[in-house]
């Protein structure tokens, strides 16, 4: 069969769906369609399935597996999880959330503006501009509980990754790395360029749903001033 | 109630693991030796991934508020209850108000205690491991600090109502019952780490295939629940490209920009970029969690189906000790049960 991606073990237990190495809508479409379809198929021994920007990886328990099945782990599930990958392309507009999310681009959080204007040769207000004139897809979450990864940005304000990284990012920095967007939801080091910071709790563990933003959803940047931010808290 | 009466390094509540969340960033944590865990709690008869108290040497000095049944497994950090020596994978009676101390680290790099009946914290998405970064999970998301009291789950069956009974005049002092669990086959060699390739094996040089073979690799001192950062001679890949972050597992092993190797551990990140150039076997973590830093180890690669029996070899071995445990309380509480 002719197939665009490919299926390979990741250690003993877990396995990986590639597809090609790129940041575009249309993989990660094809990574989501995928992914909701194994959720709705609710398979047994499965224990996370993780999407990324162009890969779903599938951890299972092996010892589960060889109790109930008289088969090599990794087999079974690749056979378990193959209607999946077969499932024609259902169409997600209607299940992903748009997320409109405040963000202060006020300097005293926007802690790279300054530079990043410098660099590119245009203002504050046009870096602002671009960022907050897209609709941007989470393609997926790490690093840090609830941190989205949000692509991509207009090429223009497209930045590469800090040589030397931050020691400490406030919770709720937004930050440019490449093409990406992102939002520390917790305070840590990190190497993304920090123009702004939301109000919004990216992550609250006393929730039941703790992160704010899942793989899939769609998010709008709203600018906010510091009054209004100060307001939200 | 157990009473932290003086801080250790880095105590944690860990279980089997909080899995459901990856796709969220949040990642599984739970004990780094699940074997030490599975073999502490059936030895005081709990669920095996019940929640235990995984210790870090110098460890914490804790107080039994109430008569308990203990276990410890894993590393061996020279307990002592009130001047008593104690050894590990024995259930031992703790009467209340002994003190539980950890003298030295005489193997190992994390003890597990299980406490009969389990430890009643709440739990956090389903798990009650501790999420250091998130704060979450475990006691108040955090490392055990001193007064800190950790509630323990009533039991009240036959066993302990024996148990109660026979040493109603013991105090402050630990107890072994007369048996022992050997726990051998669930360890390898520490120097002989097993491992599958994994998908960028091949695009390492092949004299850097050889090395990661040949030679041997020593833990640094950046070794922790997240990860292990080994020492030895720098690897390459044949072209050095940028990989999209991908999910990523307990047990892998990336090669850094500057050549070295990490291995993620219990509270690796739920994703990751870097080269994945193999993957240590399920069944040589616990092995690798009891590893510390300066030890010297080599990797073997063995086939994926291998792996696997590997690994359904030590859960037979577990499912052994676990029936020889119900069978010694079964002739114990003959002798002993009026």
């Amino acid at each position: 069969m002719n197939s665009d991606y490919t299926i390979n073990p990741l250690g003993d237990h877990s396995l990986i769906i590639e597809w090609s190495q790129e940041i575009s809508s249309v993989v990660h479409d094809k990574v989501m369609n995928v992914y909701n379809h194994l959720l709705t198929m609710q398979l047994p021994y499965i224990l996370d399935i993780i999407p990324a920007y162009a890969s779903l990886t599938i951890v299972y328990d092996i010892l589960l597996v060889r109790r109930e099945q008289n088969n090599n782990a990794f087999t079974t599930i690749q056979s378990l999880i193959a209607p999946a990958l077969t499932a024609p392309v259902v169409h997600m507009e209607k299940s992903s959330r748009l997320l409109e999310i405040p963000v202060c681009y006020d300097p005293s959080f926007g802690l790279d503006l300054a530079m990043m204007a410098a660099q590119k040769g245009m203002s504050e207000a046009e870096i602002i501009n671009l960022h907050t004139s897209k609709i941007y897809t989470v393609y997926m979450l790490g690093f840090l509980p609830g941190f989205p990864y949000m692509g991509k940005v207009d090429d223009r304000i497209a930045m590469p990754r800090q040589k030397k990284p931050r020691l400490h990012i406030p919770a709720g920095s937004v930050g440019i790395a490449g093409g990406q967007t992102g939002i520390y939801p917790l305070a840590s080091p990190g190497g993304w360029n920090i123009i702004g910071q939301t109000p919004v709790k990216m992550f609250d563990p006393a929730l039941d749903s703790p992160c704010y933003c899942h793989p899939g959803d769609e998010v709008k940047f709203v600018p906010i001033s510091l009054d209004e931010f100060h307001k939200m808290i | 109630m157990i009473q932290v009466i003086q801080q250790g390094l880095l105590d944690t509540i860990q279980d089997g693991g909080r899995y459901g969340y990856q796709h969220l960033g949040i990642n599984p944590g739970g004990a780094m030796d699940r074997a030490a865990m599975y073999v502490a709690n059936i030895l005081v008869g709990n669920n095996p991934e019940a929640a235990v108290i995984e210790l870090h040497f110098p460890a914490a000095v804790l107080l039994f508020e109430e008569d308990t049944l203990i276990a410890l497994s894993g590393g061996d950090f020279g307990a002592m209850v009130n001047e008593q020596p104690l050894d590990i994978n024995q259930p031992i009676w703790i009467s209340q108000l002994s003190i539980l101390r950890f003298t030295k680290p005489v193997a190992g790099a994390r003890c597990y205690i299980a406490v009969r009946g389990g430890l009643n914290n709440t739990p956090w998405l389903g798990s009650h491991s501790t999420h250091l970064k998130a704060g979450a999970g475990g006691f108040e998301g955090r490392k055990l600090e001193k007064n800190d009291r950790i509630p323990v789950n009533p039991v009240d069956e036959d066993i302990d109502k024996a148990l109660r009974q026979k040493y109603l005049h013991v105090t402050q002092l630990g107890t072994p019952l007369p048996w022992r669990a050997d726990v051998r086959d669930l360890y390898s060699d520490g120097s002989m780490i097993r491992v599958v390739t994994s998908l960028e094996y091949p695009e390492l040089t092949p004299a850097s295939q050889s090395l990661f073979t040949s030679h041997y690799f020593t833990l640094s001192e950046q070794c922790d629940r997240m990860g292990y950062r080994l020492k030895g001679p720098a690897l390459h890949m044949v072209k050095e490209e940028e990989r999209l972050s991908a999910g990523i597992t307990r047990g892998t092993i990336q090669l850094l920009p500057d050549g070295h190797l990490i291995i993620l551990m219990a509270d690796h990140q739920t994703t990751g970029g870097y080269p994945r150039i193999a993957h240590v076997v399920s069944a040589d973590l616990p092995t690798l969690a009891q590893l510390l830093p300066h030890s010297r180890i080599s990797f073997q690669i063995i086939p994926h189906d291998e792996a696997e029996e590997l690994l359904i070899a030590a859960e037979q071995h577990l499912h052994f000790l676990q029936n020889a445990c119900n069978l010694r309380w079964q002739e114990w509480l003959q002798t002993n049960h009026k």
